[in-house]
């Protein structure tokens, strides 16, 4: 049994706004197992980047954690300093996002925003040393070394989100939260990121925190899925049972609505309804309203999802 | 019977179009967004036009509307040349040829209430009193599910869901009952369960208005459910064109092949086939010589580097710009 490196408990993510609160993520647990690739899916405004965001405690204002507790390494993230937070932020836990091309200073060179990355966070690093560091990284990812004296806009978008990978890793980190990592990019630099990402992977022994809407990257990259449905964990499990046997009638739905570009698979169902309104969430399982298989008791009580380990689902059909 | 018709379609964007460039720069150098495309479209059917971004797409499918127009060659509708009409001429024929955008946000007026939206190029095109261009609002916002009608009428697009707004952009442009709809990334902006349902309203549309659309798209697995034909572009030129099935399951390019080999299968199980090719798509302002596609292709001869390759017939329908892959083919008239 590998040891969890990250154990998310009864998690709670509110934004209070002028109409009322966002219940964003609600009552949420999740670990994390050293080495492993955990993918986190659902659709826009389902909570997934607002749990990675809080992991590194880099909630937007309003937004604020009111409840639950974020071990890593033992440790409780929402307990730390501001001195403490900084020390793993960037140094042990690492994100990337969506898009490179906001995250990357387009007033400095490459190399300038990797020798800041690595003076920040290690003390008496000499500026030729960090360089040689860097030069070395974007070797690993393919790119030339003399990339470090061009700018962003100098670069196409797969390699920016490689430069981004790199000063992600840079610092040698254990956990990589990547949010949406691949929607900016063609299908083609797509699947060469993949391919880099898990080289990294084992190279790096790295665990991934891996956040997307599309289910096929997920179904290449996860060792196991976590399916997130109006800010609460709707299936969670080993991706080969999620993706064979989805046990929750949305993960169902869902799974029925991705486009496959193999030509046997059968035609697209479509789910009706639309997301909840987090504000003012339904009464009992967020998900009753959509649900074809709803039951008096899903319209009352919140279902919950269970701490036993392994393929389970917050669903009144299971209890 | 072609609809649609496009022959030798050029399209170059100039760069340098300062004054200082003007005066002072020999070269006048051009993006060559698309470079000697054509292709048709027959009543009734739905062809995919699929590649990267920056293949091109977009702007073929604004030139066949000629809502662009061209360096270089014509696009026939039913027959006649749409570049040559006058401007009243071609006013009169966008009452027939429809567009509907990628993003829903961008493509609604914030200022105007939807039904007013939607009624908008009616009211342009007919002289239908006001009345009754609200009732066939009605009846249209009805038919793109959305009910009821009446209540949705008076919302602004910022009071409606992503979906209800794409929505509202398709009833939009189906309300001067057209024959062509070009539809340029209808679902990219959309999440799974909602594009699930705008591809499904689509195909229902195109058997009731009898349409024919120009379904432009990044996505290759969001074809198979609609289109009957595909065209696959890179660097402005068409690679490979035939039929859905023949063209995802027999694909001939090696472009192709790699292209649809990237597209992300939702299996654990699934292995990849084919390896992805190194490298990313070079620059349209100076686009490698021969076949675009030879620097990063494997199975590239001397050739490649030399000749620009022809469309060859390697199946009924199914057309392949590769001499390698292609050989012993006919060539396109």
């Amino acid at each position: 049994m590998q040891e969890n490196i990250l154990e998310i408990e009864n998690l709670d993510v509110q934004f209070p706004i002028h109409i009322g609160t966002v219940r964003a993520v609600e009552n949420v647990s999740l670990n994390l197992k050293k080495g492993e690739v955990m993918g986190l899916v659902g659709e826009s405004g389902c909570g997934k980047s607002t749990l990675g965001f809080s992991i590194i405690r880099m909630l937007r204002p309003p937004g604020r954690i009111s409840g639950g507790r974020i071990n890593y390494h033992d440790e409780d993230i929402l307990k730390m300093n501001e001195q403490d937070i900084l020390a793993i932020r960037g140094k042990r836990i690492a994100m990337i996002f969506q898009d490179p091309l906001t995250s990357l200073n387009p007033l400095f060179r490459i190399g300038h925003q990797f020798v800041e990355t690595i003076q920040t966070h290690e003390n008496g690093v000499s500026k030729k040393l960090a360089l040689e560091k860097a030069g070395a990284m974007l070797e690993r990812l393919g790119i030339a070394q003399d990339r470090l004296f061009e700018y962003p806009h100098q670069m196409s978008g797969g390699m920016r989100q490689r430069i981004m990978i790199g000063m992600g890793l840079i610092l040698n980190p254990d956990l990589l939260i990547a949010d949406e990592p691949t929607t900016a990019l063609d299908v083609i630099v797509e699947a060469q990121f993949l391919d880099l990402l898990n080289e990294l992977r084992a190279d790096f022994n790295l665990t991934i925190l891996l956040i997307s809407h599309n289910l096929g990257i997920v179904a290449q990259m996860a060792d196991r899925i976590t399916v997130m449905y109006g800010g609460r964990i709707a299936e969670t499990g080993l991706s080969g049972d999620v993706f064979a046997h989805p046990m929750h009638p949305y993960t169902q739905g869902l799974l029925a609505s991705i486009p496959n570009i193999q030509l046997e698979q059968p035609e697209l169902k479509t789910m009706p309804g639309a997301p909840p309104d987090l504000v003012d969430p339904p009464q009992g399982c967020v998900f009753n309203p959509r649900c074809p298989q709803v039951m008096d008791i899903c319209k009352n009580k919140n279902p919950e999802l269970g701490r036993t380990t392994g393929h389970r689902a917050a669903c009144w059909l299971y209890t | 019977m072609k609809l649609l018709d496009v022959k030798n379609l050029k399209k170059y964007f100039p760069l340098d179009t300062g004054l200082f460039a003007y005066l002072f720069t020999k070269e006048r150098r051009v993006v060559r967004a698309v470079d000697d495309v054509s292709f048709f479209i027959r009543k009734g059917e739905v062809l995919g036009l699929a590649g990267e971004s920056g293949c091109g797409k977009t702007t073929t499918g604004r030139l066949a509307l000629r809502l662009l127009d061209p360096t270089a060659g014509e696009v026939l509708y039913r027959g006649q040349p749409l570049f040559e009409f006058s401007k009243e001429e071609m006013r009169k024929m966008r009452e027939n040829m429809q567009v509907i955008f990628q993003d829903p946000f961008a493509s609604l007026n914030p200022r105007m209430r939807i039904g007013e939206s939607i009624g908008h190029p009616l009211a342009i095109h007919s002289n239908q009193r006001t009345s009754e261009v609200r009732d066939h609002t009605l009846e249209i916002m009805e038919k793109v599910g959305m009910s009821p009608a009446s209540f949705l009428y008076d919302k602004y697009p910022h009071q409606l869901s992503g979906g209800q707004r794409q929505r509202v952009v398709i009833a939009r442009a189906l309300i001067t009952n057209p024959d062509f709809v070009v539809a340029d990334e209808p679902i990219a902006m959309a999440d799974v369960s909602v594009s699930a349902m705008i591809l499904e309203l689509m195909v229902k549309l195109k058997e009731e208005f009898d349409l024919t659309y120009l379904f432009i798209t990044h996505d290759l697995a969001t074809c198979k459910y609609i289109c009957d034909r595909i065209a696959i572009m890179y660097l402005g030129k068409i690679m490979e064109i035939g039929p859905l099935e023949a063209v995802f399951k027999h694909p001939v390019h090696p472009y192709t092949v790699s292209l649809l080999a990237a597209v992300p299968v939702p299996d654990p199980k699934f292995k990849r086939k084919h390896a992805i090719p190194k490298g990313e798509i070079p620059s349209a302002i100076d686009p490698p010589s021969g076949c675009r596609f030879h620097p990063r292709c494997d199975f590239a001869i001397d050739e490649c580097s030399k000749v620009i390759p022809e469309l060859l017939e390697v199946d009924p329908d199914h057309w392949v710009a590769c001499p390698v892959m292609g050989r012993g083919s006919t060539i396109m008239s």
